[in-house]
């Protein structure tokens, strides 16, 4: 096969799903989390937040969320500037946040209670998603009744529930035993095929980030700001194993460790 | 079953320190029972038992009810907040029992004056566990609350109460117990009536069989009322508890 021709002008790329424009972040108290970030997120791919300990990626994942106001910037979601957290959004926390007084069930179906969704609705929904997460079964446990992987899945589940476009995802996987985390990760591969979600990813994991990310954001030490954007070529229909041992693969983590050292003690 | 142990433990030293005898005036378990029994067979503790409740049940609906809106309103607004913590503080410290003869002048020796010595006991300890307890919602539930749309509204009834329902119950227990001091304080200060005068009367009389069963009767209701408020809490608030205990 004969090289493609390139059209020598590009048709006009997508509108991406999330954009940052000009983000900076102060703390009442001076701390000065984040300066001027701009960043695109396109639709239906998984971008990898990657970044030191601290630099201010819980902090931008918030205020992409509409948790918390920007010193200065904006944020667009679809094209619509955010003010507040929005239906087209969904959250997944590193701590997970259920209710430890609510069945998994009632934790799955939590974001749709409080949309107003009529409880036998909102429980078929629910039961689906919990299928979905593989948790069968444990309809009626309680969080305290399930292990922490099993937690996250219950988190992940109350998120897909509400059925967002965009799914942001602060350390889902890093409060979870190795194992556990690494069947997430070829989950989350499979999610993102089926789900023509955009995914927003934050991790401090540099071999997580390039498995489960088509582009890796990588974050300068605080006050941080976007030092390199980083798109692994990676085919993601390869087995789990493949894809590990794969050169693109391997030279991604090694290209992403060399700009990250700098950052290091 | 540990439970039971410790009991039959207390309850075997009771007796023995009763025979051997620690004190004259004191008792062993088997003859406060004979004496419990007795006084239960006349109609005595029965009646008096009704007395000694109605002033404490009532102040310490009263008490619950307003402590804990005014502890719950404290740790929502910042306002509520300076505007009571402090009052609450002091009273909290205050040896509240001086108050009594306050009471008695202002409302007299009637069911009233009684019903306040409970509240002013129980009081202070609701409201600011309540306080406390909403201060203390992780906050990160109440996060995941709005960025899944909840309104405020939906954030209190749904995420910040329940979890603050354990310690908000902490304080009513700690209340119910400073409740019962209240009301029998109030039964040896103000006017003899009820489990109070069953005290002062056969502790004059050297009774001291009676006079402890009398004791060990506000004792045992006093952990009867507890254990209906573990039960209240779990059905109420938190299913996930029921059946742990
Ligand atoms: N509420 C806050 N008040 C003041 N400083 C904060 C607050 N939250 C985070 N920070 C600071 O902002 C920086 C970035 O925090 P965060 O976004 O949580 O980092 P990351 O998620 O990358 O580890 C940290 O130095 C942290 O101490
Ligand atoms: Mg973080």
């Amino acid at each position: 096969m004969t090289a493609a021709i390139l059209p020598l002008a590009p048709a006009p790329a997508p509108e991406p799903m999330v954009s940052v424009r000009g983000i900076t972040k102060t703390y009442p108290g001076g701390v000065e989390a984040l300066s001027g970030i701009d960043l695109d997120f396109p639709r239906g791919e998984l971008t990898a937040l990657l970044g030191p300990s601290g630099c201010g990626k819980t902090t931008l994942l918030k205020i992409i969320a509409g948790l918390l106001p920007a010193t200065k910037g904006e944020v667009l979601v679809d094209g619509r500037k955010v003010s507040g957290p929005g239906p087209e959004r969904a959250f997944v926390f590193q701590d997970f946040a259920l209710l430890p007084w609510a069945t998994v069930l009632r934790n799955v179906a939590f974001g749709l209670e409080l949309r107003g969704v009529a409880r036998s609705e909102r429980e078929a929904i629910a039961e689906r998603h919990v299928a979905e997460v593989g948790l069968k079964g444990f309809e009626k446990r309680y969080p305290h009744e399930l292990s922490g992987g099993m937690r996250q899945r219950v988190g992940l589940a109350r998120a897909l529930a509400v059925n967002a476009e965009v799914l942001l995802m602060d350390e889902p996987f890093s409060a979870v035993d190795e194992q556990t985390r690494r069947k997430f990760q070829e989950d989350l591969l499979s999610l993102v095929a089926n789900q023509r979600k955009t995914f927003l990813f934050v991790t401090h994991s540099i071999e997580e980030a390039v498995y489960v990310a088509s582009r890796v954001v990588l974050l300068s030490r605080r006050p941080s700001r976007v030092s390199q954007v980083i798109a692994p070529d990676i085919a993601r229909d390869m087995a789990p194993d493949r894809i590990r041992r794969h050169p693109a693969y391997l030279d991604a983590v090694e290209s992403i460790w060399q700009g990250l050292k700098q950052y290091v003690d | 079953m540990m439970r039971l142990a410790s009991v039959a433990l207390v309850l075997g030293a009771w007796e023995w320190a009763g025979r051997k005898p620690v004190s004259p005036a004191f008792p062993a378990f088997s003859e406060t029972m004979a004496a419990a029994w007795a006084m239960l067979l006349d109609g005595s503790l029965p009646a008096a038992v009704g007395i000694t409740l109605a002033p404490l049940v009532l102040g310490i609906a009263i008490s619950a009810l307003l402590g804990i809106a005014a502890g719950v309103a404290m740790g929502l607004s910042s306002k509520a907040e300076w505007l009571g913590v402090p009052v609450f503080i002091v009273l909290q410290a205050a040896p509240l029992a001086a108050l009594i003869p306050l009471l008695v002048l202002a409302y007299g020796v009637g069911l009233t004056s009684k019903v306040m010595t409970v509240c002013i006991m129980a009081v202070p300890v609701i409201v600011l566990n309540s306080f406390k307890a909403i201060r203390h919602t992780p906050v990160s539930m109440v996060e995941m609350g709005r960025a899944f749309l909840g309104s405020r509204r939906q954030l209190i009834a749904k995420i910040i109460l329940p979890a603050a329902s354990p310690i908000i119950f902490a304080g009513l227990r700690l209340g119910l117990a400073a409740g019962f001091i209240g009301a029998v304080l109030a039964e040896l200060l103000i006017s003899p009536t009820g489990i109070g005068d069953l005290i002062t009367y056969n502790q004059s009389i050297a009774d001291y069989p009676k006079m402890f069963a009398a004791i060990a009767t506000v004792i045992l209701l006093s952990v009867l009322f507890i254990g209906a408020l573990d039960r209240v809490e779990a059905t109420l608030f938190r299913p996930e508890k029921r059946g742990t205990r």
